[in-house]
């Protein structure tokens, strides 16, 4: 009998704020430790938080691009728990009233395996709320001690909480990709998981397909959407495995070793928390008026989805080709501004060269590389485009160009011109080619015109070689169709 | 000049009569002969910073430049941190904690060129009624040395009481100005929640904390006030309002006033020589033209029960911070990390503080806070109610501060319930955000002081101020000093 995987995620995504959510510490990455613990990410007697309206404004940015619910109203409320990292000896987050309430996401998923076609899924968000991050501790080098580095501490997070709605390895690596290729899109996340700023807890349970929802565990801490693939499918099979043999799952929070590709309890249920939340005294509720959220709005860039069907509405585009030109906004950037150049109408030339030369040429560079940092610009793109259109060059010498581009760099028109890549696009000169062909071969012109008509590649191999490759091919075929078959 | 208010003082400083050096000097010696007896400060001119501030003002009493307050020496309880002084909180956890920054309360003082006099003593972590909680030992109260000087501000009222000091800050969460100034025979304010910032002032219960001056006469306290009240984007409680000045409606008549006896402070609790006083003022103040109007504060009987639901949680959160990680006291040998944490917090707090952490964390925790902590919240908001239909019928509430005069030192000390009910009458005003004052009113058949409660409504301080201003232009009570103090 089948099993069916039941997966939800929790994600903690570090907001791009250049101070803390409660302070004007420095939230830069990779400080010295302590540097950027300020009294407040110390927690000294006497000092209060201060609300950083920035992370607020990123809040409403990601609840208005999954289209939730923005609480008028929302409350801040402590977390309490002892820990060296956690300054305070509480969080501050927000527990029953979250600044965004339930929205929904649309991901493309591309099956990890298998046959099956990408499809589109919609999962639903439950809730995202606003709090701070705790600072590190540091478990090497202190001799038998533990050194605290509160740097991070106050660290802007926005936890986004989905609803149950994954149903496999590849559905969940798909909605962390296309949350994180969200938040980077509108600007509230710099999306770096090295650094911890996107990092994702993932709920996994399994159940007999109409049966009630299985006991979850919790697979903490995930940076990277490898690591999440191995640790659910891992996660699954141990679940699916104890479960035939017997067992029963017991509701608890796990961690994934990357090393061993296994997951192991960190703590059950019983050993569970109780955080006594209250709303925070230190601060008052968090207010968002309409006209703020107007604001956001407004400033808000084009969502992925708004563009898709603008591609292919305006610009003739594929779902697909739509989907995949609007998988991060430098990609779509790059593609507007390069239509902008060549025009509307040769949009599809424009997506099949970033899908296809760019995009497998930025595959092939080490370290982060996105459209932003691609060697070829968008101007250089457009302007190789348009002696494509204009019938200059041929598409293998468009490629010849792009190489040399990419790699020394330069304008489209100096390169044609130094590789003499141009095509003869002269009537008069191919027409002279042609004539002398037929001259020199009148015993296969006659066999043609006898009709053999596949001896038509032969002539137009003949005038390719004859005008060293460089004849525009359109137009070869059509003189020398003319001129075989007018005296037929 | 040790009676001398804060205006006089002013006057004789900007006329060179003295100089602040002088006066603090004066201070100073008179905290060397009698806080050895009365305990009430536990740190004064720290690093020569005092007299260093003294000198400061002088230069600029010498320029011309002087403020109502420059040059005036001020007692700071030691919950409010000061840069480079010792802040303690009359805790063993914070007996090696020096501040590194100013409070709000501080900085506004500073600005005024007040002179920091030194540190008082107080309940740990404010919470006490009596000042016998205070790791440092009990503050005496100067009237009857075996008598508690009422808490947490029991220092600071100790001080001002003794004529150790021309005026002293407090912080009042459920009567921590009120009581303890009624029972040295001072006045105090606690003004409308918001009105002074916390920033710097360490945390006991932060829906409930309010700072504001203890001091001789109203009067005094208004031009206190005017330099601690004003909005602090550091604290996102304070209230964003006009800067006003409270001295503005001191001499304004009492014709109009309305005053609201609550039937509920005046019920069985309350000692008869407190309530013979009480009313005696209410007397006075019917010869200075008001009237006077029966009310009913019918949850008021709620206030300490909720009280000690709130203020326990919102503590119990607050004090996580001393923990022993990062500064304040760590038990010396520990086996783990949990070990060090039980070991460093079951040393370094008092029996009463762990007593309401362990209150705050049960009414927190998962299952009670229903029950606990929504409901306490539930009946505060009708405690808010009963004082705003009140006020649409008088002008300012009175009654007494506190059920009785000073209790005997280890009096009430095994008995928690009887020290919380020491509050009864102060803490609906926390409870409701309201303003709050105390003024001397008479003295028992002991010869001990008796408070008057005046409890005005949101913002009404100025108005508040000139009922006190009022009442003690027509008696004496607040003129008359302890013996024994050496005067």
């Amino acid at each position: 009998m089948q099993w069916e995987i039941v997966i939800g995620l929790e994600v903690h995504t570090q907001l791009s704020t250049s101070s803390k959510i409660f302070s004007g510490a420095s939230t830069a990455y990779g400080a010295e430790p302590n540097t950027q613990a300020d009294a407040v990410s110390i927690a000294l007697p006497g000092v209060l938080p201060v609300l950083n309206k920035g992370a607020v404004e990123r809040a409403i940015k990601f609840g208005l691009a999954v289209g939730a619910h923005i609480a008028p109203r929302s409350v801040f409320a402590r977390k309490n728990y002892f820990y060296p990292d956690l300054p305070k000896g509480y969080q501050i987050s927000q527990f029953d009233l979250p600044v965004v309430g339930q929205g929904a996401l649309t991901i493309q998923v591309e099956p990890l395996s298998g046959n099956v076609k990408p499809y589109e899924k919609v999962v639903r968000i439950t809730r995202a709320h606003l709090e701070e991050d705790a600072g590190k501790s540091l478990h090497e080098d202190f001799h038998g001690m533990t050194g605290i580095d509160l740097n991070r501490a106050g660290t802007p997070l926005l936890e986004i909480v989905s609803e149950p709605d994954m149903r496999s390895a590849a559905e969940a690596v798909a909605y962390a990709k296309n949350l994180h290729s969200l938040v980077r899109w509108i600007g509230i996340c710099d999306g770096n998981m090295q650094e911890g700023s996107f990092r994702c807890d993932v709920n996994v349970s399994v159940r007999r397909p109409g049966e009630p929802l299985g006991t979850r565990r919790e697979i903490k801490n995930l940076n990277s959407f490898k690591f999440m693939q191995q640790a659910i499918d891992y996660e699954v099979q141990w679940q699916i495995d104890t479960l035939e043999n017997g067992g029963k799952i017991q509701q608890a929070t796990v961690l994934f070793n990357p090393d061993t590709g296994e997951t192991r309890t960190m703590r059950s249920k019983e050993e569970a928390h109780d955080y006594r939340y209250f709303p925070d005294p230190d601060l008052l509720p968090l207010d968002i008026s309409e006209e703020w959220k107007a604001q956001v709005r407004a400033a808000l860039p084009e969502l992925p989805q708004a563009k898709q069907a603008r591609y292919v509405k305006d610009f003739g585009l594929s779902a697909y080709d739509a989907m995949q030109l609007t998988n991060a906004l430098e990609t779509a950037n790059y593609f507007e501004q390069t239509v902008g150049l060549v025009g509307i109408n040769n949009a599809k030339i424009c997506a099949n060269w970033i899908m296809g030369e760019i995009n497998s040429n930025l595959k092939l560079m080490v370290g982060d590389v996105n459209l932003d940092t691609c060697p070829v610009t968008s101007s250089q793109l457009a302007n190789l485009i348009k002696r494509i259109v204009d019938g200059t060059i041929s598409n293998s010498g468009a490629k010849e160009v792009f190489r040399a581009m990419w790699g020394e760099g330069g304008d489209a028109d100096t390169i044609i011109e130094a590789k003499g890549l141009k095509q003869v696009s002269d009537t008069g000169a191919i027409e002279k080619i042609v004539d002398e062909i037929i001259a020199a071969n009148a015993d296969k012109v006659a066999e043609y015109r006898g009709g053999k008509d596949r001896l038509f590649g032969f002539f137009v191999g003949l005038a390719m070689k004859a005008s060293k490759g460089k004849a525009n091919p359109a137009q070869l075929n059509e003189i020398l169709k003319r001129k075989l078959d007018g005296a037929k | 000049m040790l009676n001398s208010s804060l205006k006089q003082l002013g006057e004789e400083l900007r006329a060179k009569k003295i100089s602040s050096v002088e006066l603090t000097q004066i201070h100073l010696d008179r905290i060397t002969k009698h806080n050895p007896q009365l305990n009430t400060f536990l740190r004064v001119n720290h690093d020569d910073m005092s007299l260093a501030q003294a000198r400061a003002a002088d230069a600029m009493l010498a320029k011309g430049d002087a403020q109502p307050l420059t040059g005036i020496p001020v007692a700071q309880k030691d919950i409010f941190c000061a840069k480079g002084w010792p802040t303690t909180c009359g805790s063993k956890m914070l007996e090696n904690f020096i501040a590194p920054y100013d409070a709000h309360v501080i900085e506004q003082f500073n600005k005024a060129g007040a002179v920091n006099l030194g540190k008082t003593n107080m309940d740990e972590f404010a919470m006490g009624s009596s000042n016998e909680t205070s790791y440092f030992g009990p503050v005496r109260n100067p009237w009857d040395l075996n008598a508690v000087p009422g808490g947490s501000s029991g220092g600071a009222a100790c001080a001002v009481a003794a004529r150790l000091c021309a005026a002293a800050t407090g912080t009042d969460t459920g009567g921590s100005i009120r009581q303890p100034a009624a029972l040295c025979g001072i006045s105090g304010i606690k003004p409308t929640y918001g009105t002074v910032s916390r920033y710097g002032m360490i945390a006991f219960a932060s829906s409930l904390d309010q700072a504001g001056p203890m001091a001789r006469c109203a009067e005094d306290l208004a031009l206190l006030l005017n330099v601690m009240a004003g909005f602090d984007t550091r604290d996102s409680t304070s209230l964003q309002r006009d800067k006003e000045d409270y001295t503005r409606d001191l001499n304004n008549p009492l014709s109009d006033l309305r005053i609201g006896l609550p039937k509920e402070f005046f019920a069985a609790g309350l000692s008869q020589d407190v309530a013979d006083s009480v009313y005696a003022a209410i007397a006075e103040y019917k010869k200075l033209g008001a009237t006077i109007v029966d009310i009913s504060l019918p949850n008021s009987r709620l206030s300490v029960p909720v009280y000690y639901v709130l203020a326990p949680a919102e503590a119990s959160s607050n004090l996580s911070r001393y923990d022993g990680v990062r500064y304040g006291y760590r038990a010396p040998e520990y086996s783990d990390l949990a070990d060090m944490y039980e070991k460093s917090r079951a040393q370094g707090f008092g029996e009463e503080v762990k007593r309401r952490i362990m209150i705050g964390t049960y009414v927190l925790s998962h299952g009670y806070y229903d029950a606990y902590y929504l409901q306490a919240q539930k009946i505060r908001r009708l405690i808010a109610q009963d004082f705003t239909d009140a006020f649409k019928q008088c002008d300012v509430i009175m009654g007494p501060t506190s059920p009785s005069t000073a209790f005997k030192l280890g009096e009430k000390g095994d008995d928690p319930v009887q020290m919380y009910l020491s509050d009864i009458y102060t803490i609906a005003v926390n409870l409701a955000g309201l303003p709050g004052m105390s003024i001397p009113c008479g003295f028992g058949s002991n010869g001990l002081p008796v408070g008057l409660q005046i409890i005005g409504n949101y913002f009404a301080e100025a108005r508040m101020l000139n009922v006190a201003h009022q009442y003690q232009l027509a008696t004496d009570h607040h003129d008359r000093a302890p013996k024994n103090i050496g005067l």
